[in-house]
């Protein structure tokens, strides 16, 4: 087994679309949390092949997406700088910030880079003591444990110059958030798999109870996503809301206790803005005091710095799933991959580029 | 950018926190950080995330998943698909 092409086998494919066609009798709205899961949809035609009665709305699980403007700000203030090289994973360097994007900076010289891996970042402070080497600590839960460990090895190493500009946010507390809002249409959650993995799904079970919903864990390849559907389905068919693992090759209900003791030495739960939700409590990390050496937000004095979002670009609505980003008027107009308004369409995960790369056609008449 | 890609650990060194190891994504080969997978073994599947394995790949579970989709697949067709 190479734990990919099993999962998009086309007669099983078709085998289990069958099967949610035979249980669906009523209209279901289900939400896939994760950006990566909308990819994997919309390039594999997955809502197509749906009842319609069975809609998938998308959800905020975009990390870039949903970092806020004035942390796209503040890693532009700290990318300028002449000291400093400024490590991202890539789909950072072209969210628009206020009036630039980090692309620009690199345009103009500064010494911003790609990398793979926070260890390359560190690889980079190693290497070069003099400079002062800042790493976009942008992600979700699955992203934490490595990024907790670069910083655990800097201050392990003495690496002084070494500092992470921190924008984590974590998944249930958002799920929280939606599911709280007046008019939410939500009735059954896909649940991020690669999130689940690290942390386990007890968090999920609280959000299952408190708002009647049934959260599947879900994976990412075709016959994943469609075991999960068809999961999430049968539960709301039956009345039922729990949480059910529909990929437990990658899942267990605690997660991984070595990178969860990692994440609980390095951050600490912290409020945080969320582009298109606002600030929600106790959404996100943010580095503890023993590790506040390698804070880029206090290194380099940047907190402070505030802006508003744009109003131009409707990102807020589609993370929330209250927008497909095809009915938005300026998507692929004035708003493209190549000059985006917003993260959405920038991120490989973003709900926007994904409808761009994958759903600019109008769709054919059904036939028959 | 919660990709995470399976992998075959093909190469195991350090140990700890500085557990790392090579692991082959169908032919192409990584260094990965193994340090939250100390049960990982050489010729095991991981998921790997920037340059982390998260998670093993539990082989049984794979197992399963599988044959409860070929299930599926031979009711549908005992029943004459949808």
């Amino acid at each position: 087994m190479r734990h990919v092409d099993e999962y998009r086998d086309p007669a099983a494919v078709r085998a289990v679309v069958d099967r949610i066609h035979a249980t669906v009798t009523r209209p279901w709205t289900l939400m896939e949390v994760c950006g990566g899961q909308t990819h994997s949809i919309l390039k594999f035609g997955m809502d197509e092949l749906l009842p319609e009665k069975v809609r998938l709305v998308h959800g905020p699980g975009c990390p870039v997406c949903v970092t806020p403007l004035e942390m796209i700000d503040r890693a532009i203030a700290i990318a300028s700088r002449p000291d400093t090289t400024f490590c991202s994973f890539g789909d950072m360097l072209r969210v628009p910030g206020s009036r630039d994007d980090l692309l620009k900076v690199k345009a103009r010289g500064g010494d911003v880079r790609i990398v793979y891996s926070p260890l390359d970042a560190l690889r980079l402070a190693r290497q070069d003591p003099d400079r002062r080497v800042v790493f976009f600590a942008v992600g979700f839960e699955t992203t934490a444990p490595a990024n907790a460990m670069a910083v655990h090895r800097a201050k392990a190493e003495g690496l002084s110059n070494f500092s992470v500009l921190v924008a984590h946010v974590l998944v249930p507390p958002a799920l929280e958030a939606l599911l709280a809002a007046e008019g939410v249409e939500i009735q059954g959650l896909l649940a991020p798999g690669h999130v689940c993995a690290v942390t386990g799904y007890r968090d999920y079970e609280a959000v299952a109870a408190r708002h009647r919903v049934p959260i599947v864990v879900t994976g990412f390849e075709p016959l994943d996503l469609l075991k999960g559907i068809l999961a999430a389905v049968e539960q709301l068919e039956r009345g039922e809301a729990r949480v059910e693992n529909q990929y437990p090759r990658a899942v267990v209900r605690d997660g991984n206790p070595a990178a969860l003791r990692m994440i609980e030495d390095v951050f600490v739960v912290s409020e945080r803005s969320w582009r298109g939700l606002g600030a929600i409590p106790r959404s996100g990390y943010a580095l503890s005091a023993k590790y506040a050496a390698h804070d880029a937000e206090t290194v380099f004095d940047v907190g402070g710095l505030t802006v508003k979002e744009p109003e131009e670009c409707r990102a807020g609505l589609v993370l929330q799933g209250r927008l497909v980003p095809s009915d938005c008027p300026e998507f692929g107009t004035r708003c493209t991959p190549e000059h985006p308004l917003g993260a959405t369409m920038v991120s490989s995960e973003g709900a926007c580029a994904a409808y761009f790369h994958y759903r600019r056609a109008p769709r054919p008449a059904a036939a028959g | 950018m919660c990709l995470a890609v399976p992998g075959k650990v093909v190469e195991i060194t350090g140990e700890g926190e500085l557990r790392m190891g090579k692991v082959d994504f169908a032919g192409v080969q990584r260094q990965a950080c193994l340090a939250y997978v100390p049960e990982v073994q050489l010729g095991d599947y991981v998921l790997v995330h920037v340059g982390f394995a998260i998670s093993r790949i539990d082989e049984q579970a794979a197992r399963e998943t599988l044959e409860a989709l070929a299930e599926i697949g031979a009711l549908e067709e005992a029943e004459g698909g949808g």
